[in-house]
Formats: structure tokens, sequence, C-alpha cells
């Protein structure tokens, strides 16, 4: 192999609610740990350089590219990721929703702004039409046009408030 | 099939509603597995090294310090996958690795199969390539003007790739007889798909000597064709999974170079071996849209009825075939299926440039000329001072039709899909009626209209068979489970659910009661793949014709079991019954136990082939299609004249579907096609810098602008509903058609808001502005290209038109009349 023992590092965090140990090359992403060394491939990649979104996981709770952070830098914090999201077999709300709207199509960056909507709602339980755009701007779909995914987080944020709230109808079969 | 088209007049319990995709939970978990989601004990990592010379000739290649690395595996060149391919039989000139020149920067050279993609990488870094630079084509005008060097040493010369001319009806005749022609040159510049998910693919060529690629491709089955001819193996060794693409629009209809560089490397080494591409190399991938240069001459009556059309394009295809031909043909097209075109000719270029490849992006060669054409309607309509929408609606072509370049029309809903956005956006109390100085809305604020139309499935496959285009095979089990296999590959669309529903429609049992396997070589009947929008239409026929067939053995073996005439049986709500006695029945699941007593293991099968089309002339083969989708939008913007920004503030936009199998996923269609047509028309650039290399300006997702939230407009979308007797239920495509009016809908509602005509895609705020000043000093405020390049055109094969007795043959040539 390549001159010299391969020197990896060695980090224990928290990664979606449990205790997590992984030894990696030390120049790593958090993306590379969690996809190739932890076999989380539920993070997505679309470009590996920040300018993309699909790569976000939440740090602390603050959604963060892990493309562009330090396996290294994630020792002692919590991490999540999608797979963290659900509960058990029970999605979380959102996930719920953007199933029922077809906010996923392709569904390769949908962890990206499933986890970035978590955060936002975490922030913000009413956000406006302007606030969840303003959220979700950094996560680039080329599928949806954005319109089933800000629908899907209003729906979600309402049902997350404990309101009853149906979609218009405008929003499954089209305006009349 | 038109009967069971209705589903036998029983009303709809699984078409037409807004179900789930059966894939939904997976998708918003994180679990689906794409591509790059493989790893495979013992697997390799491949990296690929392209060149950095646009053209230049191959000297030598010396890989012997990546092969001396340690952790490197294998290293393979041209040498190794000396036997091209390419997606058209008529364009076989690609090799995964090149041979004995590179044609573009970013070609493939080498490749390395290492332990990981560190040392891969690092390797390939050790390759030594020595060049010979060539001249370099870079423009459309430079390939017509400059014969040598070749790029290619095949085509229409020099480095043209193809020349088309087709003429239906006299067309001077037709402009003769006008009272109005107008020239118009416009230039649509090319685009990218810009899939989220970076191509990847995995192979394994397993101690049995079968192979396995698991790859991102929207064709498994062209790309099984092309493996078996490069590697020279059987096709039967060999099986193709599609694993579900991260986006797909076209991007990866085509069997590319890393496929083949994986499967070699693992030939070679007996492990499995991955790549996957960096963001810059999908850039160099792309396949995308075609830059094209147009000029239109159109002839008109005083109510805008058109009688002549000449229309000439010109592409510039970057370094390889790819789908070229097609496209080109497609430039061509469709302009005739909207509004009647009497008289028509057609004549097109495809040239070779040092530059990445063009291929099919959604709508595939159709929105170059849509724009061109919509955006000439417009100016006709204010020339004659007609109503925009008026204007196209008075003119519509006929349901039940066939045009003059033989497409035949089938349901067509066009003027449902005006009146819908006419009136939603309200249009009459917006529009300035050509009259700057009595506006309805003030100056800088804009609306403007569009009409389009797309095919739903190509009525040819891409190599000639008499096949069918899609098979789909059904197992039910004694438990009653229920198995729908099908070629087709799932690229977001929703192509998995649609066989779902339809299914489960047939059958009288849940969509999420049936398992779906789909794209895989060695487990499901052919399907030509996710392109043309033929997906819906031609899984969905197979699909009703399996199910049916499952039926009719439950149908006959409950029959007997109750003692009631077949006709009485139906199947709903997971029972099969007796309809005049509802009660009288016995379970799905049952049913299938007495089915299956009866006949034996029931496994049924469902195949598509389209209709014949009526164009018999040589290059009849692109445009026909089962059915047409049709779309009308409408565009509010707002342009900021002090600095030329375009803000697309609203568009309503009426798709006629023929019908919904699932209208949320239709709607989602619809807002992703307006969202990328809205990316075309303000933004997106796939641009090089002629002088400097042919470097491409932006191979990254930063400087590579595409629409965020923040640019997204609000869309307010109409569904129409006219069946069409072609597709399943009725239905039609949606997947690329309603991007096609977006772009000429924003060009003309730019106009309205601030009198400047951008005949150039995309409009940039530069654009506007020096418009703005032009006009500022006295000129027409126009921008855009003014000149197309000289070139010495075929003389026109001749075909008479359907009005005029034609019977869709080309005429003899000695008959011409001159």
């Amino acid at each position: 192999m390549r001159d010299g023992p391969k020197q990896k590092s060695h980090i224990k965090f928290t990664l979606n609610g449990e205790t997590a140990e992984v030894a990696f090359a030390p120049h790593k992403t958090l993306l590379e740990v969690l996809r190739e060394d932890l076999a989380l491939t539920g993070t997505k990649h679309g470009c590996e350089l920040g300018e993309c979104g699909t790569c976000t996981v939440l740090v602390d709770g603050r959604a963060i590219l892990s493309c562009l952070m330090l396996g290294l830098d994630a020792e002692g914090r919590e991490v999540k990721t999608i797979e963290g999201m659900a509960d058990g077999t029970q999605l979380h709300p959102l996930q719920d929703t953007f199933a029922d709207l077809g906010a996923a199509q392709c569904g390769y960056c949908s962890p990206g702004f499933l986890l970035v909507a978590e955060e936002l709602l975490e922030k913000n339980p009413s956000p406006t039409r302007d606030e969840i755009k303003e959220a979700l701007s950094g996560n680039l779909c080329r599928c949806t046009g954005y319109i089933k995914i800000y629908e899907a987080v209003e729906l979600a944020a309402a049902r997350m408030r404990g309101e009853e709230m149906e979609l218009p109808r405008e929003s499954i079969y089209g305006y009349e | 099939m038109a009967k069971s088209r209705s589903n036998n007049g029983k009303p709809l319990s699984v078409v037409g509603k807004p179900f789930r995709k059966v894939d939904a939970r997976a998708k918003c978990t994180g679990q689906t597995k794409f591509a790059d989601d493989i790893f495979l004990p013992r697997m390799l990592h491949c990296k690929i090294l392209r060149s950095h010379e646009p053209h230049a000739i191959i000297k030598s290649i010396d890989v012997s310090k990546a092969t001396a690395l340690p952790g490197v595996i294998a290293v393979i060149t041209g040498k190794d996958l000396p036997i091209p391919y390419g997606i058209l039989p008529v364009s076989q000139d690609e090799h995964a690795l090149c041979i004995d020149k590179v044609r573009f920067i970013g070609d493939p050279v080498a490749a390395v199969a290492a332990i990981d993609e560190d040392v891969a990488f690092d390797a390939m870094n050790l390759i030594e390539v020595e060049y010979e630079r060539l001249n370099t084509i870079s423009s459309i005008e430079e390939a017509v003007m400059i014969d040598e060097p070749r790029i290619h040493e095949y085509g229409d010369g020099g480095n043209i790739h193809k020349k088309v001319s087709l003429e239906f009806g006299d067309v001077e005749e037709g402009f003769a007889d006008a009272d109005l022609v107008r020239e118009d040159t416009f230039f649509y510049e090319g685009n990218t798909h810009l899939p989220m998910e970076q191509h990847a693919a995995v192979a394994y060529f397993d101690p049995d000597n079968k192979l396995t690629l698991w790859s991102a491709t929207q064709t498994p089955h062209y790309v099984h064709r092309a493996l078996t001819k490069v590697l020279e193996i059987p096709a039967s060794h060999i099986r193709v999974i599609a694993t579900p693409n991260g986006g797909g629009f076209g991007g990866k209809s085509d069997p590319f170079n890393h496929e083949v560089v994986v499967c070699k490397l693992s030939m070679i080494t007996g492990r499995p071996v991955k790549n996957t591409l960096t963001r810059e190399e999908v850039f160099y991938c792309h396949r995308g849209r075609h830059p094209v240069l147009m000029r239109v001459k159109t002839g008109v009556r005083k109510d805008g009825a058109i009688t002549a059309m000449h229309f000439q394009s010109f592409l510039d295809g970057g370094a390889y075939g790819s789908y070229g031909v097609a496209s080109t043909f497609y430039t061509g097209a469709l302009q005739t299926v909207t509004y009647d075109v009497p008289r028509y000719k057609f004549q097109g270029l495809r040239a070779f440039t040092n530059k990445p490849p063009c291929g099919p992006k959604r709508g595939h060669g159709t929105p170059q000329p849509r724009y061109a054409l919509e955006v000439q309607l417009d100016k006709i309509a204010e020339d004659l001072k007609l109503d925009p929408a008026e204007m196209r609606r008075a003119h519509l072509v006929k349901p039940n039709s066939i045009t003059a370049n033989y497409l035949r029309i089938g349901s067509m809903g066009l003027g449902q899909c005006i009146d819908k956005v006419v009136y939603g956006s309200g249009w009459k109390d917006k529009f300035s009626g050509w009259n700057q100085s009595k506006r309805n809305l003030p100056y800088g604020k804009g609306i403007g209209f569009a009409c389009s139309s797309y095919i739903c499935g190509a009525g040819l496959p891409i190599y000639w068979n008499n096949m069918p285009q899609s098979g789909v095979q059904l197992r039910l089990d004694r438990q009653g489970g229920v198995c729908v296999m099908c070629g087709s590959i799932d690229i977001g669309q929703g192509s998995d659910s649609i066989l779902a529903y339809i299914v489960a429609e047939v059958l009288g049992i849940d969509p999420f009661d049936i398992r779906v396997i789909t794209a895989d070589t060695d487990l499901t009947p052919v399907d030509l793949g996710s392109y043309s929008s033929r997906v819906t239409l031609m899984t969905g026929n197979a699909a009703i014709q399996a199910a049916e067939r499952a039926r009719e053995l439950l149908v006959i073996a409950v029959a007997e079991k109750l003692g009631v005439p077949i006709e009485n049986v139906s199947l709903a709500e997971r029972r099969v019954f007796d309809v005049e006695n509802p009660e009288v029945g016995v379970s799905f699941a049952e049913a299938v136990v007495l089915a299956e007593s009866k006949f034996g293991t029931i496994g049924t099968v469902g195949s598509y082939s389209p209709p014949r089309s009526p164009g018999k002339y040589k290059g009849a083969g692109v445009g026909p299609s089962p059915a047409y989708s049709y779309s009308a939008a409408v565009a509010e913007v707002d342009v900021d004249p002090s600095t030329g920004i375009v803000v697309v503030e609203r568009i309503w936009i009426a798709h006629d579907i023929g019908k919904s199998i699932n209208p949320v996923l239709v709607l989602g269609q619809v807002e992703g096609s307006v969202y990328m047509g809205l990316g075309e028309i303000l933004m997106e650039e796939m641009a090089y810098r002629a002088n400097r290399n042919v470097v491409h300006k932006f191979p990254s997702m930063l400087e590579y602008k595409s629409p965020t939230t923040m640019e997204m407009c609000d869309v307010k979308t109409y569904l129409i509903e006219d069946p069409d007797p072609n597709g399943p239920y009725g239905a039609k495509e949606v997947g690329q058609g309603p991007l096609l009016p977006v772009p000429p809908a924003v060009a003309n509602a730019v106009y309205d808001a601030v009198g400047v005509r951008i005949d150039e895609v995309p409009i940039t705020p530069e654009k506007v502005l020096k418009a703005l000043r032009e006009k500022a000093k006295g000129s027409d405020g126009r921008y855009g290209p003014d000149s197309i390049p000289s070139v010495d055109w075929p003389e026109p094969l001749r075909v008479l038109t359907p009005a005029e007795g034609g019977d869709g043959r080309e005429m003899p040539r000695v008959a011409v009349h001159s």
C-alpha cells in the first residue's frame, strides 16, 4: 500500500441519537465519513463543493453542508441525518407531507430539503411562504420547481401546530 | 382496446386519484438506493483521465507510473476498448476511451481502478499523455466555413454532421398567397440538465463470467446493447440494472464511457468497480440542449392564418453524434401540430464542434424552434394588430387530422388550454394591445402568451425492429400477491407508480398491494427507456393488456365457482364478485387460488407498439407519435429598465393531459417543467470561451446559474382532460411538454413590459439593457442574431401534403417542379 502505515483518526459523536465511533482518514469530509465509513447513504451529494445543499445534515440542530465539514469536526457533537428523522417506522410530519404531495420526485435532493425544513420549523413553527423560500434557498431541486415542497412544508407545519389543515383543491387537481 | 381504456364503463377507483407514489416513503427516508449508494465487498474505485485539450492527436500515453503506484489494480486506455458505439445506429462515433484523438475538453483518455478513490485519483494524475494540438472548431459558423481539420471522418462533408431538407407542398406559392411575410432570426443558447445526482455506475464481472452493471441510466436497454457490442460478450451474459435516477431530464439517455469503463475494469480485475462522476465531469458528459440558430419565414393572411412556413435551423452539436440526427429532425418536426401550416419547408444542419456533445434535454430539439415560432407569431400579431391569443386560437390544428408533414393528430385540447390561461390570468385586462400609450399595466410590467405541443413517445424505436416498444409481465401468486415487471426506469417522474396504479385499477386491488420490479434486463421485459415522454402511454397500455389478460383468467375461474356468467363478474376492493349480488364473491387472493387451480401458475404479459405513421418519406421517422399533448401559458414579468433584470412573477399554464393517471404527479411535472423553462429563458447557459481554447465557462453549480427558490415564480396550473384514444385511460404526456411555452411566453412578456425584443435565449440583464439603450437611440430595440451561415442545401425532398392528395411518400426527383 502507500508509503508507511495510514493514519486513521478516531472520533466519537452522537449520530441520530446514538453514540457512534468511527475511524477514518483525517482528510475525509463528514459527508464521506457518513456514507463510506458509517454506511448512511441517505445523505446525498450533488457537487461536493458546497453549491447545491444536497448533502445537508443537522449538526447540533443547525443545517450544515456535510461536504464542507471535516469528519474530525464532528467529534463530540450531535449529528442528525435523514436516517434519524423518522421515529422508528413513524414518519416525521414533513416526511409524510413530502410523500403525499410528491414533493420528492427523484428523491435525491429530498434528504437535504427535509432536514433544512425540519430546522426551520423547529425555529419558526408558522413560517410564511417567503420565510420558507428564504430558508430553502440554499438547496437546489431540479425536479419539482419547489412548489410542492413549499406546500408540503406548510402542511406539515400546520399539522405540527396541531391544526387541521386541508390542502386547497388546486394543489392536488390544479385550478378550475 | 378502446373498451379497456374506458375501464368497461366502471367508475375509476385508482386512476385519477392522488395516491402516494409507491416509492415515496423510501425517497423521504433516504432509503432509495441510487447508483453511488451501492458499496460491494472488494469494490475498486475508478477514475477517468479526461483530455484538457479541445482537439488534439494523442501522440502517446504512458501509464507506467500510474500502474506502479501501490494500490492500483488496473489501468486501461483506448486500445483496450477499440470498438466504437453510440446511441444511434447512424452515429457509432464514440470510444469509451479515445483511441487516436480527443475532440473536446473532457473527452476520456485513460482509466484507473484502485483500492480507493484517493489512490485512483493520484494514479490518474500520474498518467502522461502527449498531445499534438489541432485547430479547433468552436461555433456553427466555423463548422460551416472550415472543412479542415475534420472532427470526424463521417457526416455530410467537412465539419457538417447532418443536413436535412424537406418540403411539404410549395411554400413559395404559400408566400405569394400571404398578406404578410415575416422573416426573423433567433438564437437559443445551449444549456444542460444538471440533475442533482451525478452519474454513477458499478460493474461486477462475477466468477461465472456474467457481468452486472448498476447504473444511473434512463435507457438500460440501449446500454445493454452497447455493452454487448463494445465488450464483445453475449448480451445474455450481461445484466443491466438501472438504479433509480436522481434526476435525468434526458442527460442519462446515452450509453456512457464510464459505464463501459467500469465493466471492462471489472472484467480485468474480477472485482466490483465503481465510478461516480464529479460535478465537473457531469458538465462534460452533457448531451444537453443544442444551441440552435434559426431563421423563420412565415406567411400569413390578415386574420393570422398561416399560408406557408420555411424554417431553417443550425445546431451546434458538440464533439459527437449522440442523438443529434434525431435532434436535428426534431427542430423541424413539431411546428405543424399546433396551428394549421398548409405548406411547410424545413432545412436543418447539425455541426460538429470541439465541445461536449449535445443531445436530448427535456423537450428534445423542440424548445428552440417553439421559442422562435411563438415569438415570431407575437410579432406577426403586432404587425396585424391582432390579439396574440385570439389569433392563435382561431387557427388551431383540428383534432383527428393529418398535418402537412404527415403527423397524425388525435385529441387536441389546445383551445381549452388557451381559454383557461387567458381567463385565469386576466389577459384582456393586462395586455397592452400593442398600444404602448394606452397601457393597462405600468411600464416595466408585462404579460406574454405562448402555446406548444409535444409527443407522447416516438413512433419509432432508435434501432429498426418490429418488436414492441414496451413490455409488461405480471405474476399473480396464490397468496394474492401481484408483481408487475417492466423494463421502464423511474427517473423521478413516477413511472413505477403508474404501473402499480394501472394494474391495481384493472384488478380491483390497492396499488400498495403490488410489488413493482423495473429496469433490470434479467428480470423485466424490454421497455425502451425513459425518454421522449413515452413511458406512461406505452408502459401504461402494455400494463393494461397484461392486467386484462390476468383479469380474464380470474373472472373465468370465479364465474365457474360462483355459477354466474362471466360478464357478471367484477373486480373491486380486493374482491371478485357477482355484480348482481355483490355480497356473493371471493377475496382477490381466493380468486387467484381458483385461477391457479384451473389454469396453472398465473403469469401474463402485455406489450405495446405505436400505430404506424402515415408519413413514408425519408425522414418521416421523427415526429410521429401515438398522441400529442398541448400547453398554453401566460407569463407576467417585471422588468427593471435601469438594471435589465427580468423577474417572472407568475406563470399561468394549462396542459392538455388527456387524462391524469395521478393529478398530483401531473401537477409536479407541470411545475417542474415550468421551472426548467424558466431557468432556460432567464439564466442557464452552457457557454464556452471560444477564443480561449474552447474552455467551458462554468463547469460548476455555483457559476452555472439555475433557479433557486428565490427566482422560481408562482405557478397556476390548469389541467385539461381531453382523453386520447391511444392513451391508457386517455392519458397523454406531461413530463416535457409544459416546458415549451415558458421561454417564448416570458420573451413576449418582456416585450410587452419594456418594448424590446430579445431574440436570443437566455434573456440576461445585459441583453435587455443593450436593447433598451439601442431603443433609446431610436432603433427598434432588438437584441439577437441578424444572419445565418450561407449553406449549400441539398435539393429538398418534396412531399405532396395530404390536402394536395399526397400519399405520404416523397415525389420522384424527375417530377419535381423547379
